[in-house]
């Protein structure tokens, strides 16, 4: 029988294309299901304006519930309220970190300029002791760092508020 | 005339533009990170450029998608500032426009946040949030190359003398702007104006370099009238959809 439910579980097995250690369900881009006559809407939201990701992620869920029988998906775009980082889950959090991803540290929305980058603990060995390499990583939602006690460089998922 | 579309196209292509020449730096960046951070900040500005002309062809209403706005249009109806149509030189001449783009933009969507048109606002809320980065990256840049050696200091001093002359364009406004804001779905340019020099000018102290004198100010871009660079940039852009169009991949 499918429900709502049963599509929101189903959003748990759909993995994020770049951290694919998180499911889109981690991230907090799935904003809503809705059921219309004979289709199912699920709306998502990207991260970052041009995340290239999202066309992938769009694919994705439709994929995964034809995989289930689930044929009549539409997957909308929403961009209000936009995504911001708090809205990573705790356990998306978890699997950043034990995937090498420093995740998002409180970060004040004020210190936009001339603020010192936020302290972020290294993911490798939990050292303080760390320093930005360049706001800008490897991808749009990731800045770059280096820890100065073991020497890791990792990335840094940046706050988004 | 459609005004809100005719808005819509000026957002878009200021991001698109600048979007484009950013890109130009992938692979040329004086530094890996340097290179990254540019085609990050491409990246948004041409994910910008995609909701918004995807809500101008909604606006609009003649079956135009994002693409064909983006890539199948003719010179003289790109409504881009010229600022972001002037090539990129050197790093510092890159990042004195990128930091004086940033400082019209972030306050421009700050406003925007708040416009009675939900769609407008969406996107102005969703793009704030990538400005505010871009905006602290370009400043700090600013402020260590004029507070740097003598040489980068005296790069991007001349850098500021040749840009400062398409600055007062960012504030553009005619019946388009004055129609729009009778109905509330944008603000006022002076008082945009007014945050903008404010910005600027703690930006510049704090990098040591001196305000040009406001002689000359160019126009043109928010009418239609390009300099010559606008062209090449469209060469490149349009090749493929002109080449082979409608192609997808
Ligand atoms: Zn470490």
């Amino acid at each position: 029988m499918v429900n709502k439910e049963r599509i929101w579980d189903l959003m748990e097995e759909v993995f994020d294309p770049e951290v694919p250690v998180l499911t889109i369900m981690d991230l907090g881009i799935v904003r809503d299901v809705v059921q219309i006559d004979d289709y199912w809407k699920i709306s998502i939201t990207p991260t970052y304006s041009g995340c290239p990701a999202m066309k992938t992620i769009e694919d994705d869920i439709i994929e995964k519930l034809g995989e289930y029988g689930i044929e009549n998906v539409s997957v909308e775009l929403v961009l209000s309220p936009a995504w911001t980082t708090d809205w990573l889950t705790e356990s998306g959090k978890k699997k950043l970190k034990e995937y090498g991803i420093a995740p998002p540290v409180d970060e004040v929305d004020k210190s936009v300029l001339f603020a010192d980058p936020p302290i972020v603990p290294c993911p490798r060995c939990d050292s303080k002791n760390t320093k930005m390499i360049s706001q800008f990583g490897s991808t749009a939602c990731k800045a770059h760092y280096q820890c100065q006690e073991c020497l890791e460089p990792f990335d840094y998922f940046k706050c988004l508020k | 005339m459609n005004t809100l579309f005719e808005y819509l196209v000026r957002l878009g292509d200021d991001s698109l533009i600048l979007g484009h020449r950013l890109s130009e730096w992938c692979g040329h960046g004086p530094i890996l990170e340097e290179d990254i951070a540019m085609t990050n900040i491409a990246l948004d500005l041409v994910g910008q450029a995609t909701s918004i002309f995807k809500y101008a062809g909604e606006v609009e209403d003649k079956g135009r998608n994002e693409d064909d706005i983006a890539f199948l249009r003719f010179d003289k109806d790109y409504k881009n500032a010229l600022l972001v149509e002037q090539p990129n030189e050197d790093f510092g001449v890159t990042m004195m426009r990128q930091f004086l783009f940033d400082a019209f933009r972030k306050p421009l969507f700050e406003q925007l946040t708040k416009s009675s048109d939900k769609h407008l606002a969406a996107i102005a809320e969703k793009s704030l949030k990538e400005t505010k980065y871009h905006l602290k990256h370009s400043a700090e840049w600013v402020i260590r190359l004029g507070d740097g050696t003598e040489e980068s200091h005296g790069r991007v001093q001349d850098a500021l003398n040749t840009l400062w002359r398409y600055t007062d364009e960012l504030f553009f406004s005619n019946e388009v702007d004055a129609d729009l804001r009778s109905k509330g779905i944008v603000f006022s340019s002076e008082e945009l104006k007014a945050t903008w020099s404010e910005m600027v000018k703690e930006v510049l102290a704090q990098a040591t370099l001196s305000i040009p004198d406001n002689g000359w100010q160019h126009d043109g871009g928010r009418k239609g009238l390009h300099s010559e660079h606008l062209g090449y940039i469209l060469a490149e852009l349009q090749y493929m959809q002109r080449a082979y169009p409608g192609m997808e991949w």
